[in-house]
């Protein structure tokens, strides 16, 4: 069983292994560096729900070889806020505008969102849908993730106005919640 | 201050936007081994050998195992109808796991899988309903010497009712098997260790897991522990008993390692259990004025290869509500089990209410197309009135609590101009190419809140009740245990809502914990939308004896009357003298300490557990409507409009109240327009992966316009009926009857789901 | 999930990834890598050497040569769907390449890799055959041009033959005529059950997807655009050559009625009259 060297900077530090080749970028990122927030929900780059930002542009990462990635720069869930920082403004629109419910798709749909944001930061609904026609969600119905991203469109810093009604029960930081 | 009705926030979330959720494949403790299944390719076989040396000479391989390592394993399932954790001598459908390997990594225990070579011979098979009940069909199951397991006859066919009715109308449906599809496939992590067993599930059920795993391998239940971590979605189709579980466990046990089991999409397809897969027979008879007079259903369940308890259940439920939301003076039921060369078939969203619904509000609006009556008019004639509540149907099961069904479609007229619509529909009519307009209503009802005592023993659950136990803290913060164990619903959020209403405790106080059998008192677990009509009910129930002895002490610090105390700001007060007062950080303070509270009392008094039961099934209900456009050229289906109208009484969250029923709406949409699993003449299932198996993304749906009755149930303190399954029993007649609507003038009066452009051109060819 | 294990090696230039393929027996070259990863995830493709052209970046261009534009095989849908200079000559190329997967897709898959795999349900094929295409092949023996009619040889099998690389792919400027693409599907994700390409000008073309082992360039609907029959012609002769097969989604008869049909309304788009 022949390896290769794999380096790769994710969420800004760079890492470095030893992998097979065939070793899928998903499963160098959930069982080699136990960044498990990136999930696996199907085996046909139909789902989505592995998606992460690499070099810019959301991929599945789980049709791309880990050793294509070596040297590019990779943002997963785990990256898009600091801890103790705010949440980026789509993980605040996904509170916001119930855009969950179970959570396992939405690792991948955040991070779809977020590169669509990054080229048309003020979509329409047609354009959010369209954004995400390679992420499937079980749970909304969908209608709520449009809301979601339409949030963080009209709230760009992720700050939750200080008149929304919903905000008395809304953790603004990491470090609140349940 | 009560915040039910509030539109709050939820407290799930910040881990599962962050990445900082906990998914069963996320845990991974050291040393932990990877387990595969090498599954049959043979819907109907007869395993003539398993060639295994291979797989276990490959570096990294600890175990490859078939039916004949695990004899003194029993089967899981029905009494002589078992079904074996490995396929002995016999597969009996395309995917059941013939042997498991072991290995140190997922890419070990995939190429292992690979190499185990499984000689079969093959035997006819009996892949649906109609060949498993032709004459000469293959026997799946020797024991019952054909394929039906079990057959209720009608007890009166109402045959004479319907030879003296001025009017029948009759269809014959298919209602599509369907999967699941929670995101997160199955998976499952066993540690059996000198101390115990551990197993880490996705799954809706902990302790029923815990109990079951505990009777299975006759190990203590103290030493047993089940944790349903973070669930990526249920749907129903994780509550059944599925042999990954028995197999990790016994692995672990042999191997003295942590085996984790995940299943790929693929194999999700074909080993969870799939859902609705039934056939009914339905008949109305109705007067001049579309009256109904008697309705007599047939329904004949596909179980799949092996019945599942759950399954056997489904025609049961699906005739206890096939009346739906009218009064209908005769109601005759039967029903049959059939099994299959299939995936075996048990709870899918709805599970059996779907299928009732389908069936009634499909003949309803037959009734109107044959009696030229318009369907919404045909439906308010029928309705049972408001004021006949409780109302008894033809079922002991069935006992309307509430309802306002009038009101609902009421309600739902106003959200569209459904005289306009009906105009451009009929001028796009006598136009030449422009898109056909359908409008399709759906008074649905389904049966919810399952609680009371007996309604769930049956599926073998120890109770039909629900746990709840509130910890206040000492520094007056409360923990809520709960045997519910939700994988979405936002539970968490809604308990915190009822609790902080009730303890005066603010909600940011409170958190909310389940999904372990080592902490949690007892439980039953997540389905048949019960957490919040009973397990909310129980949060209810112990907030207010937690404040009865809250109030004591409180008395006790403020030397008054425990009678004259009352709830007050951020604690306790004497009833007309509010600068009277002891905060709840006080009183939880000296709860615990013996020397400040009354000498009878014992510390810790503020830890109540109940076990909340609810005297009858609360019945949430609905009026929807969707719209249709067609487009002649093509066939294709566009959703324009989903106008949906819920009743599920008593609202805690009104934010988490429409997720729920739009993710349920869109599996309802799913099913009657997009999936179906379907097996070929040969056994051979067609739809396997996410690329054939259609889940509509965010283009494929539509917005939804929400609105809203409320009618309490007087079964809880909440008025609270349950919504969780309330959009897949609603949505799919909604969505039929605008297709069918929208072909009605071609003659068209039914097609089965999953309607696919296909199919609406094959109507249109036939049509010129 | 997991494919079966190979051999990596990394190609730095077309040079070197034909000499590493002479090298290694049983090789296959891994490009965006969107149409073979999944295949070898399924294990219904293995290899016992992938030799990674991603990263010969010399294949990676989008260039006006005049008459006409080269793009580079290793040019990736996104850029293809984003490039101005495409939109300006080429829109045809320029929105299929958009039309492709989802956005995940096209951000790593790539034109050359696409149009090799020969995939008949594919989109970007279609557009290829309707723009009139010349492949450009490079392999040990120098460099050879097909043009696109003659480069979708056989179900998963195209011209470019073994230890040979599509390099470069060179489209005629098509400046101001009128294109259409039709795409029929269920969900926006799939690919099409059938798909029309339509483009106009002095050698208009009319290409379509998924109607038979290889997409399917359609001569006759092509010749009667050329002749300026109306569009109903033209849609009447659509479907000859074509040999589309029954799935779940479609019979044979519905794939040619829709092939028809998209075909009138990819002309109605393009303001196409006799």
């Amino acid at each position: 069983m022949s390896t290769v060297s794999v380096s790769v900077t994710v969420n800004g530090e760079l890492r470095t292994h030893e992998v097979e080749p065939r070793v899928l970028l998903v499963h160098y990122l959930r069982d080699v560096l136990r960044l498990t927030g990136t999930h696996v929900g199907c085996d046909t780059s139909n789902c989505g729900a592995c998606t992460v930002i690499l070099d810019g542009a959301a991929v599945k990462s789980c049709t791309v070889l880990a050793v294509q990635a070596r040297g590019g720069e990779i943002t997963t869930i785990e990256g898009l806020a600091a801890p103790g920082e705010p949440f980026s403004a789509v993980q605040q629109g996904f509170h916001q505008e119930h855009g969950l419910q179970c959570g396992f798709c939405t690792p991948g749909m955040i991070m779809a969102c977020t590169a669509l944001l990054g080229e048309n930061p003020d979509p329409t609904e047609h354009e959010i849908r369209h954004a995400l026609e390679g992420n499937l969600c079980r749970c909304t119905g969908y209608q709520m993730i449009v809301n979601s991203v339409r949030w963080a469109a009209e709230h760009p810093d992720g700050i939750v106005p200080e008149s929304s009604d919903a905000a008395s029960s809304a953790p603004s930081t990491q470090g609140a919640g349940s | 201050m009560s915040l039910i009705g509030a539109r709050v926030l939820r407290k799930e979330d910040p881990n599962l936007i962050t990445g900082r959720g906990q998914f069963v494949d996320d845990i991974t403790p050291a040393g932990t081994v990877v387990m595969a299944f090498v599954m049959s390719t043979e819907p109907h076989s007869r395993i003539v050998n398993i060639h295994s040396a291979d797989a276990l000479a490959l570096p990294g391989v600890l175990a490859v195992w078939t039916a004949a390592d695990i004899a003194e394993l029993s089967t899981l399932g029905l009494p002589g109808l078992g079904r074996p954790l490995l396929a002995t001598d016999v597969v009996r459908f395309v995917g059941e796991p013939v042997a498991v390997v072991v290995a140190e990594t997922k890419y070990i225990a995939a190429d292992a899988a690979q190499l185990v070579i499984v000689d079969y011979e093959s035997m006819p098979a009996a892949p649906s309903i109609t060949t498993a009940l032709a004459d000469g069909a293959p026997v799946l199951h020797s024991v019952l010497g054909g394929n039906t397991v079990f057959d209720q006859p009608f007890v009166d066919d109402l045959a004479a009712d319907f030879a003296a009715a001025p009017h029948t109308a009759s269809l014959h449906l298919v209602n599509n098997r369907c999967a699941a599809v929670p995101i997160e496939p199955n998976a499952c992590l066993a540690d059996w260790g000198p101390s115990g067993l551990t197993l880490w599930a996705t799954f809706q059920a902990p302790h029923h897991l815990r109990n079951t795993v505990a009777a299975y391998f006759g190990i203590p239940q103290d030493t047993t522990r089940v944790i349903t971590p973070d669930v990526g979605g249920g749907f129903g189709a994780k509550i059944n008993f599925v042999p990954e579980y028995f197999l990790a466990c016994a692995l672990s046990r042999k191997l003295a390692r942590p085996v984790k089991y995940t299943q790929t999409r693929s194999e999700c397809q074909v080993l969870m259990y799939h859902g609705r897969a039934q056939e009914q027979d339905v008949d109305v008879a109705y007067d001049d004025d579309a009256r109904l007079l008697a309705l007599r259903v047939r329904v004949t369940q596909d179980q799949g290869a092996y019945p599942d308890p759950t399954g056997m259940g489904l025609p049961v439920l699906t005739t206890a509500m096939a009346a739906g939301c009218y009064k209908i003076p005769k109601v005759a039921i039967s029903w049959r089990n059939v099994v299959t060369n299939t995936t075996p078939v048990a709870a899918y969203r709805g599970a059996g209410r779907p299928e009732a619904s389908y069936l009634i509000e499909r003949i309803v609006d037959l009734v109107a197309d044959q009696s030229g009556i318009d369907p919404v008019e045909v439906r308010r004639r029928n309705f049972i009135p408001t004021d006949e509540f409780p109302y008894a149907t033809h079922s002991p099961l069935a006992v309307y609590d509430s309802g306002n069904f009038a009101g609902a479609m009421t309600e739902l007229l106003t959200l569209f101009d459904y005289d306009a619509l009906k105009a451009e529909q009929a001028r796009r009519r006598n136009t030449r190419d422009e898109k056909l307009i359908g409008i399709g209503f759906s008074s649905w009802l389904e049966i919810a809140a399952f609680g009371p005592p007996g309604s769930l023993e049956g599926f073998g659950h120890l109770g039909s009740w629900e746990s709840v136990q509130i910890r206040v803290q000492p520094d007056g913060s409360a923990i809520i245990y709960t045997g519910a164990s939700p994988h979405g619903q936002g539970t968490v959020t809604t308990f915190a809502q009822i609790a902080a209403g009730e303890l005066g405790i603010p909600f940011d106080k409170i958190s909310v914990r389940h999904g372990d059998t080592a902490t949690v008192p007892q439980g039953i677990g997540t389905m048949g939308s019960r957490a919040t009509a009973v397990g909310g009910e129980g949060v209810r129930t112990a907030s207010v004896r937690v404040v009865e002895r809250a109030k004591v002490i409180a008395a006790h610090i403020l030397e008054a009357d425990p009678a004259d105390i009352v709830l007050e700001g951020d604690g306790f007060a004497v009833n007309g003298t509010p600068s009277h007062s002891v905060p709840w950080s006080e009183v939880a303070w000296k709860s615990f300490r013996p020397l400040e509270i009354p000498t009878d009392s014992e510390p810790g008094s503020l830890d109540i557990t109940v076990f909340q039961q609810v005297p009858n099934f609360s019945f949430p209900s609905g009026a929807y409507c969707c719209t249709v456009e067609i487009d002649r050229g093509t066939g294709e289906i566009e959703i324009t409009g989903m106008y949906l109208v819920d009743d599920c009484g008593t609202v805690i969250n009104p934010l988490l109240a429409e997720g729920q029923v739009h993710g349920g709406v869109a599996q309802g949409i799913a099913q009657a327009l997009y999936e179906g699993i379907s097996y070929d003449e040969n056994g051979l299932p067609q739809n396997s992966t996410l690329m054939d198996y259609l889940i509509p993304a965010a283009t494929e749906l539509p917005s939804y316009t929400d609105g809203r009755v409320n009618t309490p149930t007087p079964n809880n303190g909440l008025g609270a009926k349950g919504i969780g399954e309330s959009g897949s029993v609603g949505a799919p007649p909604a969505v039929v009857n605008a297709v069918v609507d929208a072909l009605s003038h071609l003659g068209v009066q039914h097609l089965d789901m999953p309607i696919t452009p296909l199919a609406v051109w094959n109507v249109l060819e036939e049509a010129k | 999930m997991i494919p079966v294990s190979f051999d990596y090696v990394e190609a730095t230039s077309v040079e070197h990834a034909l000499a590493l393929f002479a090298e290694h027996d049983d090789s296959k070259f891994l490009a965006g890598g969107h149409s073979l990863v999944p295949m070898m995830k399924l294990r219904l493709v293995s290899s016992s050497v992938l030799i990674d052209i991603g990263r010969i970046t010399e294949l990676s261009y989008i260039e006006d040569r005049g008459d006409h534009i080269a793009v580079g095989a290793l040019t990736r849908h996104r850029e293809v769907e984003g490039s101005s200079l495409l939109a300006e000559h080429l829109g045809l190329l320029a929105h299929v390449a958009g039309q492709v997967g989802d956005p995940q897709v096209r951000n790593r898959g790539t034109l050359g890799g696409s149009l090799v795999h020969g995939d008949p349900a594919a989109d970007l094929p279609s557009a290829a055959l309707a723009l009139g295409a010349s492949m450009v092949i490079t392999g040990a023996g120098g460099t050879r041009v097909v043009p696109a009619a003659e480069f979708f040889v056989n179900f998963l099998e195209t011209a470019v033959g073994d230890g040979e690389l599509l390099t470069e792919i060179r489209f005629p400027k098509r400046t101001g005529d009128g294109w259409a693409y039709q795409k029929f599907n269920r969900r926006a994700m799939d690919y099409a059950i059938v798909a029309v390409a339509v483009q106009l000008g002095q050698n208009p073309g009319i290409a379509l997807v998924n109607m038979g082992s290889t997409p399917h360039f359609a001569s006759a609907a092509s010749a009667a655009l050329a002749a300026g029959s109306p569009a109903s012609a033209v849609a009447d002769v659509v479907v000859e050559g074509t040999e589309a097969w029954n799935d779940a989604n479609a019979t044979r008869e519905y794939r040619e009625h829709l092939a028809r049909v998209l075909t009138i309304r990819a002309l109605a788009q393009t303001g196409y009259t006799s």
